[in-house]
């Protein structure tokens, strides 16, 4: 094997390995939310790990910094909230979830997600 | 504006925007001035989000708030005329937004379109020879491809940038990154020789926009049941103050209003009508197309219209109540919600673009190695570039959500209100169908079915004489009494000594002679004889009907049997659930033997009688439990919202109460049984264009990204040219909305 396609696999099996960790490597940030919580919407959701206490009401004001208009729709299907996210201007949901257990958010094309979690 | 209220006093708190400010030194600025004006009792300035709010008693006026403000050097939305950008709901300025962003992918697509034309002819000169010798120019190629790459890719980058930051990433990344490679690639060219690809970026970038352009067209009108009901909502409502009649929009109106509506008028909101009557045309809000007879006391609804007569209205619900604002939040709230069927799709679209940039990676590797020897690095970038383009997670993501709004939408138009978008996939998969008996079934409404004369006495003179004594009871069966002498014009007579027995029937004495009316159990207590009419009253008994006796002196002088109908269509109904496959099944705290007589006159194959009340839901439970199949409940009173909330689809009526709703999965807001039917029937295609699109964006998906790959260039020789990719791309996610949008048009 000539020695530049030696370099490029290793190359390629390099990225590959490194596309892996980037993507699905990161570690979530849990963030326990209290009465109410602030959201950044910027090239995903900061926080988008989000606790919250069951039966009890807890706000995300959502605000969108991120022009892409991937990102202008919020979507919690298991409340079934869908929300229009004006750039930069804050947008509140009230949640009160009345059971445990991990519910997911994304954008409205499904690409950028977040969770929230009820304990 | 909220109103607050503390130590008798009354102040409110205001929330408005403030432009102008630049740091957050502004925002304490205009605090610090805010607290400074007379009756302000606190302000606060948020910089980020550029809003002040403001806790003041209410004779501060907006017109205060905004001439401090502007005192300081800023300026106020709020008060009247303040008609900036701000003060618009968000959906207002979504609406303006997506015109904005129309235009602009408009703009970008066309003068794209145009530069990308040049450069393919440029590209390939050997093809189009008349094209002039400038246009083949490596640098006129670069300076022609760079604008398209970055101001009209602009978006592109941005929204990589925006992803990579937070390690996530989306179909722009793919997008971004496979152009660049052939841009990036090309330039290089261009200045040291080599091959060219400006042509397969500028067409990429070129067509991908268009198809969102096309996309977002199109995404629109998802949404349009929404905009149309709301569309329904009067603006003005005509309300009686005093002697006078003033306009006021309808924001404005409260409980306890008295509204005019002249004929032709749209009703402002919802309330009973205290005077005049009308025809009312219901069927924007029920899909009922017979308009519906309305009298004082009658409920009138929001946005339906008034045909013929004026009439005057106390309103009973504003704003966020009535009914039309709770169905355009149901609406909104159903298509919102996940179908079932999308689970698994969230699941792979959270791993789908880093894997395809892994993929393209690998098939660059591998053609590198392994491709001819003459060309392999170019074939290596072409397909790799191809991989990245048309990977497409746009149709994945698209293909659930789009359908169910048309589908939601589609069933509001006909009246069948659905709650979530779990409730519209299963629909069409129910095994067993437990109506309820009276009210959804049933009309509800007792009606005389027959009455007879006996001992010499006429039909007419017991209906007058059991009419007369009825006028003063308040029981159901006596209104069934009441009405049919009313129809009748009969003139009642006057009843002396009148008297109910509750658990028997009534007494009362009418020209001087003792009557009573009433069941067996009265006419055994009096020593009234009906021995030989128990055959007839056993026979109308069996045919579900509740039996009244009435009896002057001891005697038996006539029987009156009353009965609940079915509803028109129930029949047809339960025939075609039954033809279909359906286990049919009728659940009803009546007796064994009416509850047979109409399961009988329906076509319901069982009964089960003498249930109690919160015993419905247990039964609905068990039928559940039995070989897991999905169970619908359709009932509408108070007492059927347990079993409704247990069923796996539960389906209430329209005409039923308000927790029989909010229980209910699906409402059938047109009244009419045989919607039944129709909600199923949506269901199905709703979820047949589900599956269509699920296969068509993962069939897609699995087919083409192999063939980008090159996997079948050592069979054939075929290669996918990395543009071609980019059109199919585009083909795809706008395919996936179009055949959602088909579903507005289908028959159900």
């Amino acid at each position: 094997m000539d020695i530049d396609k030696i370099l490029v696999t290793i190359t390629g099996a390099g990225l590959i390995a490194f596309i892996w960790w980037f993507f699905f490597g990161k570690k979530e940030v849990e963030v326990v939310a209290g009465e109410s919580i602030d959201v950044v919407v910027d090239g995903g959701y900061k926080p988008a790990s989000i606790r919250i206490k069951k039966g009890k009401t807890t706000t995300l004001k959502i605000k969108r910094r991120d022009p892409n208009s991937c990102l202008e729709e919020i979507i919690l299907p298991d409340f079934k909230i869908k929300k229009f996210l004006p750039l930069n201007r804050e947008i509140e949901i009230s949640l009160t979830p009345q059971k445990t257990g991990e519910y997911g958010f994304h954008c409205g094309m499904n690409m950028y997600h977040g969770k929230i979690i009820v304990g | 504006m909220e109103k607050l209220s503390s130590d008798n006093q009354q102040f409110i708190k205001r929330t408005f925007p403030i432009v102008g400010m630049h740091c957050a030194s502004c925002a304490r600025l205009i605090e610090r001035k805010l607290i400074r004006t007379p009756g302000v009792l606190n302000a606060t300035v948020n910089y980020g989000s550029e809003n002040a709010s403001v806790e003041s008693d209410t004779e501060v006026s907006d017109e205060q708030l905004a001439k401090s403000v502007e005192e300081a050097g800023y300026k106020a939305i709020i008060g009247q005329g303040a008609k900036d950008k701000e003060q618009r709901t968000p959906e207002e300025i979504k609406e303006e937004e997506k015109k904005k962003e129309l235009q602009n992918l408009k703009v970008k697509v066309i003068i794209s379109s145009i530069i990308s034309v040049l450069i393919f002819l440029g590209s390939f000169p050997e093809w189009f020879t008349f094209v002039p010798k400038i246009l083949t120019n490596p640098y006129v190629l670069l300076a022609l491809t760079t604008p398209v790459q970055f101001w009209a890719g602009r978006s592109f980058y941005l929204a990589t940038w925006s992803g990579l930051r937070n390690r996530t990433a989306s179909m722009d990344t793919l997008i971004a990154v496979g152009t660049s490679a052939a841009y990036g690639y090309s330039f290089f060219s261009a200045l040291f020789g080599g091959h060219m690809y400006f042509d397969t970026a500028a067409v990429i970038i070129t067509l991908i926009l268009l198809g969102r352009y096309l996309e977002a067209k199109a995404k629109a009108h998802t949404s349009d049941a929404i905009k149309k009901l709301l569309g329904l909502q009067a603006k003005t409502a005509r309300v009686v103050r005093g002697n006078k009649e003033i306009d006021i929009p309808i924001e404005e109106v409260e409980v306890g209003d008295l509204i005019r509506v002249r004929p032709g008028e749209k009703i402002p909101v919802d309330g009973s009508i205290v005077e005049g009557i009308s025809s009312i045309d219901e069927s924007m809000v029920t899909g009922e197309s017979i308009p519906v007879d309305k009298k004082p006391g009658d409920v009138v609804i929001g946005a339906t219209i008034n045909k013929s007569g004026s009439f005057v209205f106390k309103a009973t619900k504003v704003g966020a109540d009535t009914m039309l604002s709770r169905i355009v939040k149901m609406v909104a709230e159903a298509q919102s919600s996940r179908a079932p069927i999308q689970r698994l799709v969230d699941i792979i679209s959270s791993y789908f673009v880093p894997a395809v940039l892994m993929i393209a990676v690998a098939t660059f590797v591998v053609w590198y190695d392994f491709g001819p020897t003459t060309a392999s690095g170019l074939m290596a970038l072409t397909n790799t570039i191809a991989v990245l383009i048309i990977a497409c997670p746009c149709a994945m993501g698209l293909a659930t959500p789009t359908a169910i709004m048309v589908g939601v939408g589609r069933g509001a138009e006909k009246g069948i209100l659905v709650k979530d978008a779990e409730s519209l996939e299963i629909a069409n998969k129910v095994k067993v169908a437990i109506f309820d008996k009276t009210g959804t079934l049933t009309k509800g409404v007792p009606v005389l079915a027959s009455y007879t004369g006996k001992t010499g006495t006429s039909k007419e003179e017991v209906l007058r004489i059991a009419a007369s004594l009825e006028k003063g009871s308040e029981h159901a069966l006596g209104e069934a009494i009441l009405e049919k002498a009313k129809e009748k014009g009969f003139v009642l007579k006057k009843v002396q000594g009148f008297k109910a027995i509750p658990g028997y029937g009534i007494e009362g004495n009418i020209d001087g002679k003792r009557y009573i009316l009433g069941n067996r159990a009265l006419m055994k207590k009096d020593g009234v004889d009906y021995k030989l009419t128990e055959k007839e009253i056993e026979k109308l008994e069996s045919e579900g009907k509740t039996v009244v006796l009435l009896a002057k002196k001891r005697i038996l002088i006539g029987l009156i049997a009353i009965a609940d109908t079915l509803k028109e269509g129930a029949r047809e109904v339960i025939k075609s659930l039954n033809e279909a496959g359906v286990e049919t099944w009728m659940i009803t705290g009546d007796n064994e033997r009416t509850a047979k007589a109409i399961a009988r006159q329906s076509g319901i194959k069982n009964v089960l009688a003498e249930v109690l009340p919160d015993q419905k839901a247990q039964k609905v439970k068990e039928f559940k439990g039995k070989q897991d199949r999905v169970v619908a409940f359709l009932g509408d009173g108070i007492n059927d919202a347990p079993a409704l909330a247990v069923s796996d689809v539960g389906i209430a009526m329209g005409t039923g109460t308000d927790v029989a709703i909010e229980s209910a999965g699906i409402t059938l807001l047109n009244r009419d049984i045989r919607s039944i039917l129709t909600a199923f029937n949506l269901s199905r295609v709703t979820l047949s264009v589900i599956k269509q699109n699920l296969v068509w964006a993962f069939g897609y998906n699995v087919i083409l990204i192999p063939v980008a790959m090159g996997i079948l260039y050592p069979f054939f020789g075929w290669l996918l040219n990395p543009a071609l990719a980019a059109f199919a791309m585009a083909a795809s996610s706008i395919s996936v909305v179009g055949n959602s949008l088909r579903l507005k048009r289908i028959r159900i």
